[in-house]
């Protein structure tokens, strides 16, 4: 039974051929019509999502499939006082498929230690998003046309960003990449990830500002501060406003710098910028329905 | 200072000096019917002062509990006066239910029936990391 709970469990060559599956949908839906007919893809979000939990229907339901599920922790038995494990082993028995965003942090593997049907981590707490990060990658492919030897510039929310731990994971794995981290001291990529980086003699650097390195970058991705992440709120007023991209500072920026964010967005990046052909954060978007077809099939096809 | 040698049982050697008591609640030895001595600050050739923990009976000890807790410690199986077995010990590549994840975040700190496993990630440094939420495991047992 395969699984997906952090980006890692895939590799290169895996990545590749589920990017060349998902651009090959993306080029001609249609055929991919009724492939997945008669199959039911459980949607299970204990925590609020609009893109991910929809990306993952639209997908399902692009390749004839079928979906059902929950959008919030208070519409399952969780209310009642049910363990994940035995949510999991429970709709496992109505499913083909699983996907599951839980906030607490590790949550997946505590699912598929019962699960008999594939899972797929949706997202869990400030840990893990793979699925964003297989529409990242697709995303930069497809822009750039390559996934090595580029500069990648992450700003934000380093701390509890899933988004971008998840991200830094999938590309450290790609020669002559280097990582530009650009947040508050308060938000800085966690210990652990810094220490994979040294120990794997990935370059890095650690900045303040984002004008300072803005016009270095191939990529500048760009994260929200998570209110739902902080145990005290002063904290996240303080820092919520730190980074504001907008076309002041996209003049400072290369003409081939690429601009994406996961969203939702609040005010990390101006509405003006928009329209500037370098922000594709609204490409992005499309790309995960594809990315997560693609990743529906090949976990169907190794469970077979 | 004499204590006397056991016939039967299990001798904890090369413990560094002054992290016997530590050790000897991580086993749960305080809970043994059976006579346990500790010996602390004897003077060693070796590490200058080292502790000792001699337990009067057979008992089954968790080797990964103490490889955690300190890798150079010798563990010696005493039979009829003699060491039949002298086991030497590493730091456990994984930790099953002996330390406990203490990230708020974590899925272990809502799902109570999952097991507590943490893997080695750096040998060197001794960081082991919760297997569901790579927080760092800190602090004693």
């Amino acid at each position: 039974m395969r699984h997906l709970i952090e980006i890692t469990d895939l590799s290169r060559s895996e990545i590749a051929a589920l990017l060349d599956l998902a651009d090959d949908m993306r080029a001609r839906p249609r055929d991919y019509g009724d492939t997945q007919k008669g199959r039911i893809l459980a949607t299970l979000f204990f925590e609020p999502s609009t893109r991910t939990r929809l990306s993952f229907e639209s997908a399902m339901l692009t390749m004839g499939g079928s979906v059902l599920g929950f959008s919030s922790a208070d519409a399952s038995s969780t209310s009642k006082g049910e363990s994940l494990q035995d949510t999991i082993r429970t709709v496992a028995c109505y499913s083909d498929i699983i996907a599951m965003r839980h906030p607490k942090e590790g949550a997946p593997l505590a699912a598929v230690q019962k699960a008999d049907v594939p899972v797929i981590n949706a997202g869990d707490g400030g840990h893990n998003h793979p699925t964003q990060t297989l529409t990242d990658l697709m995303t930069i492919r497809r822009e750039k046309g390559r996934l090595d030897s580029l500069t990648i510039g992450l700003c934000g929310d380093l701390k509890f960003g899933r988004t971008v731990h998840s991200l830094i994971q999938a590309m450290s794995r790609y020669p002559s990449v280097r990582f530009v981290l650009i947040s508050p001291p308060e938000l800085r990529l966690p210990d652990y990830l810094i220490q994979n980086l040294d120990d794997a003699g990935i370059p890095w650097e650690s900045h303040e500002r984002m004008e300072d390195v803005i016009g270095s970058l191939d990529i500048l991705y760009m994260t929200r501060v998570q209110r739902e992440r902080f145990f005290n709120e002063a904290d996240y007023v303080r820092l919520k406003d730190t980074y504001v991209l907008t076309p002041e500072k996209m003049r400072l920026a290369g003409p081939d710098l690429r601009v994406m964010h996961p969203l939702p967005r609040v005010n990390e990046i101006s509405p003006r910028v928009d329209d500037d052909p370098r922000a594709i954060y609204f490409d992005q978007v499309r790309n995960g329905r594809y990315v997560r077809m693609a990743l529906i099939t090949k976990l169907l096809e190794a469970s077979v | 200072m004499n204590i006397d040698s056991i016939r039967r049982g299990i001798v904890l050697d090369h413990i560094q000096a002054g992290h016997s008591m530590e050790l000897y609640q991580a086993l749960g030895l305080d809970r043994l019917p059976c006579s346990v001595a500790i010996i602390r600050n004897v003077k060693s050739e070796a590490m200058g002062k080292k502790d000792i923990i001699k337990v009067d009976d057979d008992i089954d000890i968790d080797l990964d509990v103490v490889g955690y807790l300190d890798p150079g410690i010798t563990v010696n199986i005493i039979e009829d006066s003699a060491i039949i077995e002298k086991k030497h010990l590493a730091l456990p590549r994984e930790l099953k239910n002996i330390a406990v994840c203490r990230n708020p975040r974590c899925i272990t700190t809502s799902e109570r029936s999952l097991d507590q496993l943490f893997r080695l990630t750096d040998e060197k440094r001794r960081v082991y990391r919760c297997r569901y939420c790579d927080a760092e495991l800190k602090g004693t047992l």
